[in-house]
């Protein structure tokens, strides 16, 4: 299946890319490991941001507030004002947004001066991106499922396109594309079971654009948002605290301004729990009818997931690492530094949310950057020769060899093992020393990879090949973020140091990362304006 | 304590067999899976995603009966199966259907200006809450005569665009769905039983089949009983 344009990641921005590009003319190819819609986008629920009002500068304003410094005004301005427009057309191709009278509704989220989240109940990820599903079936873009990225192929600085792992055949695929769109995800699961995320969201795309030299910005942003549910981390929508629930203590006394910014309203839920508090969001005020009607979602997952019903109960929460504001690093004529190459959504960092992200800026960034994006991708017209290029043979012999690996250390155990270090050492409170063991047990466990061998023999549909992989990954990505974690030495929006408590102006930039010879350099860059 | 649960096993090579684990009744199914999966058995192989009953990733069946993995807990001889009616892949994944949506044209065709109201959206709200789980796709006796069917979720999706106001183009849905479609359907009701997102594809079917009589369409398997033999 040849195509002009491949785009990794199915999500909210990996299909309106995918949608813009075809209907610009492109032949589209949408790999996921997974199938297209069940990528984490399903996950959103609170809604999606746009000055419907015409209040654009408004909008841009909250959003740069809540950056801390980092959010870059051109873009942010950018973003915000395509806003309505793009609301406007998912609106055209039947996307279900709740209504008031027959105008889209829009709900208050943290850090917002008016109410600007557009939603379809607390399902709004998984109404977006069904929908979007829909429209890309129906303009003939075409999806290759249960492909995992590998590698991106890289010659003389062009990215060509990548090399996959078919999952079904247990064998590499190398796929060219005039164009390459990372559209991956974040990756908030490298904290495991600690995070809101689904399995699986670690950042392949962004460690295959760190194996391939590309300049990555940001990755110590990490937000953590304050209600999840204290046992499971399922997130409760921020959209309970919109529409006025309270977070109390033990003592049943509120202690934060419930619609302050998500890096403010975490910490403090920390303080709280550091002191010997439990932390609970109470929504028993808002009745069962307008639960039912605007928080079905709630509901159910509470009573599933921690066996209380919130229209009669406290709800016991933690904050839980959520969302990355960081990623494969943006320029403002939305290249990356490697030609051919493109990234949009989570993955990408546009510098959108700077150093934290408001409630519902997520699902619009998605939107934004893969409907701009499809345009300059579709511009890229050089084909390269069908040939099979270097990175395809070698991941081919490594996929090879790793099936002679020994199984002597085991990998899950290593795993959850470091996914507590990091929850514990380089989460929502950071300082040196913790950050200086957790870059160290990262190193060990990258040695001990080579011992970590399958245990599952199979070429078919091998999901044990697919967490190797996926472990490996997540060993890179969070080996560059915590390194990144350790260079601000300082406080910022989400990244918080302990004993750096203060903000201080020559961090007011960026920290750059990429790999040279597999070597991780970092480089610090004052931002542009 | 434990209990013991039964797992359909496929693979290409060794083909269909079941087999016995001790899993934890206070777990989630999907949670004891992943338990067996790192401790006990690397080679079992199933689905999972969002563990939060959104991405319909991770559809089994449970003593028969098709429920998501993530919202199911587990009890003492319950016997766990993939998916009927679709393509197995390996123990508990299955290959969905979803090219049953282009044939059903499942999508906005002809997108026009209307006004569109709370009543509007009610109307679609619970459909468009589908997560492509398979689930009634699985649960569908109609598969055993008619491998072609288009399935209860494609029929609901094509109905929830059908019934769109801001869709202008009626006729095309309807032609759409008459073969192997909206009358091979038995109306048997297990899709919605078993549909967890709480979606009544039998009723939809129900109410598209009244669209394409009022399209000029009727009920090919009722023959020359279809109006008694009456001149209206």
């Amino acid at each position: 299946m040849d195509s002009d344009l491949l785009i990794v990641g199915s999500g909210v921005a990996g299909l309106t890319a995918a949608i813009r590009a075809r209907e610009l003319g492109c032949k589209v190819l949408v790999v996921s490991k997974e199938y297209p819609t069940q990528a984490q986008t399903t996950m959103a629920q609170g809604g999606i941001n746009a000055a419907l009002d015409g209040d654009i500068e408004g909008h841009v304003a909250d959003t740069l507030k809540a950056g801390g410094g980092l959010a870059d005004p051109v873009m942010v301005e950018r973003i915000c004002s395509k806003g309505p427009e793009l609301i406007a057309w998912l609106d055209r191709i039947g996307m279900p947004f709740s209504r008031i009278q027959d105008r889209i509704a829009q709900r208050s989220l943290g850090g917002a001066s008016s109410p600007r989240a557009c939603y379809a109940q607390d399902y709004t990820g998984l109404k977006l991106l069904q929908t979007l599903y829909d429209r890309a079936r129906s303009v003939g873009v075409h999806f290759l499922p249960n492909h995992y990225l590998l590698n991106l192929i890289v010659e003389e600085g062009r990215v060509l396109g990548g090399t996959l792992l078919d999952l079904e055949r247990g064998a590499v695929r190398q796929q060219l594309a005039k164009a390459t769109i990372l559209a991956t995800g974040g990756f908030a699961r490298i904290y495991g079971n600690a995070s809101t995320n689904r399995y699986g969201v670690v950042g392949e795309g962004l460690g295959a654009a760190l194996r391939a030299g590309a300049r990555v910005s940001d990755l110590e942003f990490v937000q953590f948002h304050p209600t999840a549910l204290a046992g499971s981390a399922i997130l409760i929508s921020e959209a309970a605290r919109g529409a006025g629930g309270w977070l109390v203590n033990g003592e049943g006394e509120r202690f934060v301004d419930e619609l302050a910014t998500r890096d403010q309203v975490a910490r403090a839920i920390y303080q709280q729990l550091e002191e010997g508090q439990r932390v609970y969001l109470d929504i028993r005020h808002l009745g069962e009818d307008f639960i039912d009607t605007h928080l079905p979602q709630e509901r159910r997952l509470a009573l599933l997931h921690a066996g209380i019903d919130p229209v009669h109960e406290l709800l016991p929460i933690r904050p839980a690492p959520h969302y990355t504001m960081g990623g494969i690093d943006v320029a403002r004529d939305w290249t990356t530094s490697l030609e051919g190459l493109f990234a949009i959504g989570e993955c990408a960092n546009p510098k959108f949310h700077g150093a934290n992200r408001l409630g519902g800026n997520s699902l619009l960034e998605g939107l934004v950057t893969g409907w701009e994006v499809a345009y300059e991708a579709a511009q890229c017209q050089e084909a390269s020769p069908a040939i099979e290029y270097k990175q395809t043979v070698k991941d081919r012999a490594f996929l090879q060899k790793l099936f002679d690996i020994p199984a002597t250390i085991d990998r899950f155990q290593r795993r959850s093992f470091l996914e507590r270090v990091l929850y514990h050492n380089a989460g929502l409170v950071r300082e040196e020393q913790a950050l200086k063991g957790v870059l160290a047990t990262i190193r060990q466990h990258q040695q001990e990879l080579s011992l970590m061998g399958l245990r599952d023999r199979s070429w078919h549909y091998n999901t044990d090949l697919l967490h190797f992989l996926e472990y490996g990954n997540m060993l890179e990505v969070a080996e560059a973020a915590v390194v990144a974690m350790e260079q601000r030495k300082e406080s910022r929006g989400a990244h918080y140091r302990q004993d750096y408590p203060e903000t201080r102006k020559e961090f007011q930039g960026h920290l750059l990362l990429w790999k040279e010879e597999g070597v991780l350099h970092t480089q610090f860059r004052q931002r542009e304006w | 304590m434990q209990v013991k649960i039964q797992i359909a096993r496929y693979h290409p090579a060794q083909g269909r067999f079941l087999q016995v684990y001790e899993v934890d009744p206070d777990k989630t199914l999907l949670e004891n899976l992943i338990a067996i999966k790192e401790g006990v058995d690397p080679t079992l192989t199933f689905p999972l995603g969002c563990r939060s009953g959104v991405c319909g990733s991770c559809g089994v069946r449970v003593n028969g009966r098709e429920r998501l993995a993530c919202t199911t807990k587990v009890a003492d001889g319950d016997l766990i199966e993939p998916l009927t009616s679709l393509e197995p892949i390996r123990d508990l994944v299955v290959r969905p259907a979803v090219e049953s949506l282009d044939r059903a044209k499942a999508w906005m065709l002809k997108p026009q200006e209307a006004a569109v109201d709370e009543e509007a959206i009610r109307q679609i709200e619970v459909q468009t809450g589908c997560i492509l789980c398979q689930s009634c796709y699985s649960s569908c006796p109609v598969f055993q005569e008619d491998p072609d069917f288009l399935g209860p979720f494609a029929l609901s999706r094509a109905y929830r665009y059908l019934v769109d106001r801001r869709e202008g183009e009626k006729r095309e849905h309807i032609e759409a769905v008459v073969d192997h479609g909206i009358w091979s359907c038995t109306l048997c009701g297990n899709c919605t039983q078993v549909c967890p997102m709480g979606i009544d594809p039998k009723g939809d079917i129900l109410l598209l089949q009244s669209w394409a009589t009022r399209f000029g369409y009727s009920n090919p398997n009722l023959g020359g009983f279809g109006s008694f033999g009456l001149e209206f």
